[in-house]
């Protein structure tokens, strides 16, 4: 369950800005979460609202965004789709492909006031 | 790269940036800026407020300073991650018995509770400092700080880090190792790499321990490794028994060669 201590990141993250940029409530946070970083998303939702409790942003609405997964296949050079770290090239089977998107986990946007 | 600018730099905000000065920083080729970037404001007080930050950035920070520190001080340092019972804690007293003449050996030790692993430790003559983690089943780069600076860790010395026997969340934590050493036991089964892909995808040496059971258990060592390298084409794969020594001098030898290769570049 390390989504609790990304949340916990999180709202360290969110504090820290508070000072920096003086707002006082978060109404909404937008995550970017890639198909293929360690992150489930399910699990961040459901610790959310605990991990916010008596924060700043408690009553702040979460969205998260998917990022899908896609490589550059290092035998055929294409791009190929993915879904799972060990995912192979669609178009020629092999295993090694240089991850382009899909390992993102970052906080994208905040709605404040 | 930051994806709001296209600036090609990264790392976490340090101050606000009006939108009038985001937008001219956009327009200049060679510039430096946080990348938070204020984009609206209306007349309630509501506003947006673009940015990249990364979820374990602040653990990343606290990762890049143990780096630095490391080679400062001409550390090498493994983080070595498993299952429970995979056999890490045994791998490392036989490692301390094997290598404690070339260099100092130290080791930090996560469990969620008990100082059982490093009082085993303690019992080679190694230093050792258990962390007890509690609920949480990761080590985190600020404790490794903490522990590097009360168990006083010496220069150019070999340092292991035991984390939490746990093959899903240590992953995610870069502790500031030169190496995350995944160890796997023939009693677990043979497609954990896969079942676990984020692990065998963080690791760069995979040990495949406890081969002296191979004959008693339904692991095939061949699919083990197939399915290793297909998660991670790079990865390096020693077979060995700790217990009874079997190909352990491949382990101490890897470990020399990485500590010396580490040692002698520019990146820890």
């Amino acid at each position: 369950m390390h989504e609790l201590s990304l949340l916990d990141n999180v709202r360290t993250i969110l504090e820290e800005h508070a000072r920096s940029q003086q707002f006082e409530i978060v109404d909404k946070i937008t995550l970017e979460i890639g198909a293929l970083s360690c992150i489930e998303s399910e699990a961040l939702r459901f610790a959310f609202d605990t991990v916010m409790n008596n924060s700043l942003a408690q009553h702040a609405q979460l969205t998260i965004k998917h990022i899908a997964g896609q490589g550059r296949c290092v035998a055929c050079g294409k791009m190929t789709p993915m879904r799972e770290l060990y995912d192979t090239c669609l178009h020629c089977g092999h295993f090694q492909l240089d991850i382009l998107s899909g390992l993102e986990m970052k906080i994208t946007e905040l709605e404040v006031r | 790269m930051c994806g709001i600018c296209g600036c090609g730099e990264s790392g976490s905000p340090k101050k606000w940036v009006p939108v009038s000065q985001a937008n001219a920083l956009l327009l200049t080729p060679s510039h430096s800026h946080s990348h938070t970037h204020r984009v609206e404001e209306s007349d309630d007080q509501h506003r947006l407020i673009q940015m990249e930050v990364d979820l374990l950035s602040k653990n990343n920070a606290y990762a890049e300073k143990n780096r630095a520190y490391f080679k400062a001080h001409g550390i090498f340092v493994l983080n070595l991650v498993s299952s429970p019972g995979a056999g890490k804690t045994t791998l490392l007293v036989e490692t301390i018995k094997a290598l404690a003449s070339h260099f100092p050996i130290s080791v930090i030790e996560g469990d969620q509770q008990t100082e059982h692993d490093a009082q085993r430790i303690r019992a080679t003559g190694a230093r050792a400092l258990q962390i007890n983690t509690g609920r949480v089943c990761h080590l985190e780069a600020q404790g490794i700080a903490q522990a590097v600076a009360q168990l006083g860790v010496e220069d150019k010395s070999f340092l292991a880090i035991e984390n939490v026997g746990n093959l899903v969340c240590p992953s995610a934590f870069d502790l500031g190792e030169a190496h995350k050493v995944v160890v796997l036991s023939v009693t677990e089964g043979d497609d954990k790499p896969i079942k676990y892909a984020d692990m065998f995808y963080a690791a760069d040496l995979m040990i495949i321990n406890k081969m002296d059971l191979l004959p008693y258990v339904d692991f095939d060592v061949a699919r083990c490794i197939a399915f290793a390298k297909q998660v991670n084409p790079s990865i390096e794969i020693i077979t060995l028994s700790t217990t009874k020594g079997d190909n352990f001098a491949q382990w101490t030898a890897w470990l020399q060669n990485a500590m010396q290769a580490a040692t002698h570049s520019p990146e820890l």
